[in-house]
């Protein structure tokens, strides 16, 4: 299973040099996060150690190496957003998903709550991203809101 | 916060803009062949990020299903509505520009449901909508403003090369390739351009170093990863007018004598992505790219890296050890990148805003260029201006304009009743101006004389409500965190200004810690290896200088002048406003709050470590 997923990857990038972190970013956009077996095949084709792949992997926050919740919400705590209250957002998200202190997915793997230095929608701060989709001028209320809909279109 | 969730998200694929693009210049193609033009009609949507997240592409679908409902055919919709990058006035987003029998009026604040009455008032009625077209303050907003850069962003549909040329674009490329790469970088060494990347090296030098190599192979590479927090500039000269920036890498990968060209993009910006994507496939099919660049003999080839999530990676060596995919690290100077860089070959490496001024530079000749600006910063320069200000958004205005011009006059001013208290500069590596400094001018020297930096561009403006103090402790957060740990007086001395400014905030702050501060500031900034570490004080000793009784009032006396600091404050919770939901109890990390189901929240003090999770997490505002 894994296996035709990388080689596919693997076709795109083999002749190319630098391309360890390719890989990764392909490989997280195929499983979702950095899958140990997947980093092994690789490692053994490539001739690369496994050590190169997670010294690249745990050096850029954007790699994960757990799975991540179906509905990826990310809030900007970059300057603009962060002078105009941000972190009280992110509180009150954390709150209305019940995350655990210290985690930063739901328990039932529907949400994955996480924060980001700037998206360059710094006109429109606090900015709030769910799944890809940009909302602006957000307050702890409408925080709640939006995070409301996506409970009910996950659920229903 | 930042530390306990994961940062920044993994996204990589933009397609969607790809299709569109292409069914845009089909119909083109086909209006042309004879379908009758109801009007002269142009409608341009902007389509930036903050356009897109303000519901832009709902307002194009709903444009182009009532005129199609008027009658007005499809092929003739899509032709008229146009999409734009970004126009800087991003406050007032969805902003819609209609452009009928040669009159244009522009409209702010659009939604869906305004569409009707437009379509039906304007266009078909020919009576603009007077309430909802912008206001003076948009007029003021332009005016005052210098375009060079930004002047086709908003204009032009980004994702259409005929455009762009149009425009004269690619004329740049064509003269300079009848000229020597001597005379192109002699052109550019007169014009005074310095690089807009943060520290302002005159591009020219830059270039001759690299030329001058003997090593055969060479390459140029393009600076996208804007990692300032607060900026936006490169994001939407690319989003707005990618070919600018394609064109002025041809213009220095030939006068370098590079062959290849890597952009080294952020992955936070999937647009920006996207539309570089399909601007390298034009160029390359128009022949400004490929082998034998418009039968010039010169090879040229562009290639798009995407970054992974780290500020260091914008640091020249670093980003040159993340092309070659490993771990981004700098290294120490011991070479020039123009003698030792990508693949230890000489290297030219620019900033995004660097190379959209080249082609205007090669064009309009250095003289017209140095008639912009001061004589040692010379042209203009774009500034993301943001914060508790009325126009929000992305200006261009010639070097040297002051802090006070650009805020009040262009920026509108302050929001509400708030006042200004200090300007922020240049992000995590720059530092704080008092309101009292307005009248500095803004160029590279004048703003390192007051211990600041232009930076990127990113200028923050906060008001009374914002501790100086928590402002250096959330930069010093974030350089703590992107440190990439090779050197000791960074990874271990931003970790301990850190600790020393969270104690200061949760009012532990003791009576020598602002010298400590100062001096630690200073050996960071002497010590360290890369500019990451050696710009990472600047935030801390720059409102130490300009805001020290805000320290001292924390230290001595417990208090938050902004009343920010969450430590510093008391905690209560209302009995009247408890609506019994719980949701504080289970977000207080330390069991200070006793909930159960029907019954209001008690808080023991003795327990609360005042961090506030309660506080924001309330959805009845009965904690006080
Ligand atoms: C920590 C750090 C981060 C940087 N980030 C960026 C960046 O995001 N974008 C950029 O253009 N330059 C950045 N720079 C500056 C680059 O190292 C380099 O000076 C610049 O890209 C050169 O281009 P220029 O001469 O056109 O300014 C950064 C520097 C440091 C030390
Ligand atoms: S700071 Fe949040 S979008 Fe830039």
């Amino acid at each position: 299973m894994i296996e035709k997923k990388c080689q596919k990857i693997l076709n795109t990038y083999h002749t190319e040099n630098g391309s360890v972190i390719s890989i990764l970013q392909d490989m997280q956009e195929v499983f979702g996060y950095i899958r140990e077996d997947a980093v092994e095949w690789f490692s053994a084709k490539l001739n690369i150690p496994a050590s190169s792949f997670f010294g690249v992997a745990t050096f850029y926050s954007q790699f994960y190496l757990k799975p991540r919740g179906k509905n990826i919400v990310t809030a900007c705590c970059g300057t603009a957003c962060h002078v105009k209250g941000s972190e009280a957002i992110i509180n009150r998200m954390r709150a209305d998903l019940a995350v655990a202190v210290g985690e930063d997915t739901t328990a039932d793997g529907q949400f994955t709550l996480e924060t980001v230095a700037c998206v360059g929608a710094c006109s429109i701060a606090p900015v709030v991203i769910v799944n890809k989709k940009i909302f602006g001028g957000v307050t702890p209320e409408k925080s709640s809101g939006i995070l409301k809909d996506y409970e009910k279109n996950s659920k229903g | 916060m930042a530390g306990q969730t994961k940062t920044r998200p993994g996204t990589r694929k933009v397609s969607r803009a790809g299709k569109k693009a292409k069914a845009t210049t089909a119909s083109r193609s086909k209006a042309q062949s004879g379908v009758q033009a109801v009007k002269d009609l142009t409608i341009k949507v902007c389509m930036g990020t903050g356009g897109l997240a303000a519901g832009s592409q709902d307002v194009i679908d709903e444009f182009a299903a009532q005129l199609r409902v008027c009658g007005i055919t499809a092929d003739i919709v899509k032709k008229c509505v146009n999409k734009t990058g970004c126009r800087g006035f991003c406050a007032k987003d969805v902003l819609v520009e209609i452009t009928l029998d040669g009159e244009t009026a522009v409209y702010q604040l659009v939604t869906p449901d305004k569409v009707s009455r437009i379509v039906q008032e304007h266009i078909l009625g020919g009576d603009p909508v007077e309430q909802w077209l912008v206001g003076p303050e948009y007029h003021a907003f332009h005016d005052k403003q210098t375009k060079i850069l930004l002047k086709q962003c908003g204009q032009i549909d980004p994702e259409d090369i005929n455009a762009y040329i149009e425009i004269g674009g690619y004329e740049g490329v064509k003269k300079a390739l009848s000229q020597t790469p001597f005379e192109v970088i002699e052109e550019v060494k007169s014009s005074g351009l310095r690089g807009r990347g943060g520290a302002g090296f005159p591009t020219g030098l830059k270039w001759e170093f690299c030329s001058m190599s003997s090593e055969a192979v060479r390459y140029i590479i393009c600076n996208a990863d804007e990692g300032d927090p607060g900026a936006f500039m490169d994001r939407a000269i690319i989003e707005g007018n990618p070919h600018s920036v394609l064109e002025g890498m041809i213009i220095g990968g030939y006068a370098i004598g590079a062959k290849e060209g890597y952009i080294y993009i952020r992955a936070e910006y999937p647009l920006a992505v996207g539309r570089l994507e399909i601007a390298i496939e034009q160029a390359k099919k128009r022949g400004f790219l490929g082998k034998n660049v418009l039968r010039s003999g010169y090879d040229f080839e562009i290639r798009i890296k995407q970054g992974a999530g780290a500020f260091v990676c914008g640091e020249a060596s670093a980003l040159m050890r993340s092309i070659e995919g490993k771990r981004g690290m700098p290294r120490a100077k011991l070479w020039r990148s123009a003698v030792k860089g990508l693949w230890d070959k000489p290297t030219v490496l620019n900033n995004v805003e660097t190379f959209a001024n080249i082609p205007l530079i090669i064009l309009n000749g250095a003289e017209w260029y140095r008639g912009f600006g001061t004589e040692r910063s010379t042209g203009t320069k774009v500034f993301a201006l943001t914060g508790k200000m009325k126009n929000t958004g992305l200006i261009e205005v010639p070097m040297g304009m002051t802090l006070r011009e650009m805020i009040f006059d262009i920026g509108g001013g302050m929001t509400g009743k708030n006042t200004l208290k200090a300007v922020q500069t240049g992000g995590p590596s720059g530092g704080c101006i008092p309101a009292r400094h307005l009248d500095l001018p803004v160029d590279f020297d004048s703003l390192a004389s007051v211990g600041s930096m232009m930076g990127s561009g990113s200028m923050v403006v906060v008001d009374q409500t914002t501790c100086m103090v928590d402002l250096a402790k959330f930069f010093i957060t974030f350089t703590q965190h992107e440190s990439c740990g090779k050197c000791v007086p960074c990874r271990i001395g931003t970790k301990r200004m850190l600790e020393t400014l969270t104690r200061i905030t949760e009012g532990r702050g003791r009576e020598d810690d602002i010298d400590l501060l100062i001096e630690l500031g200073n050996d960071i900034k002497n010590a360290s290896l890369c500019g990451l570490g050696q710009s990472a004080p600047n935030p801390i000793l720059s409102t130490i200088e300009f805001f020290r009784e805000e320290y001292e009032a924390h230290i001595k006396y417990g208090r938050c002048p902004a009343n920010v600091c969450k430590s510093l404050r008391q905690y209560l919770i209302s009995p009247e406003a408890c609506k019994m939901c719980g949701k504080c109890s289970r977000v207080c990390p330390s069991g200070a709050i006793k909930w159960e189901p029907r019954h209001t929240a008690e808080l023991d003090k003795t327990k609360c470590v005042k961090c506030g999770a309660c506080y924001d997490a309330c959805p009845f505002n009965a904690i006080m």
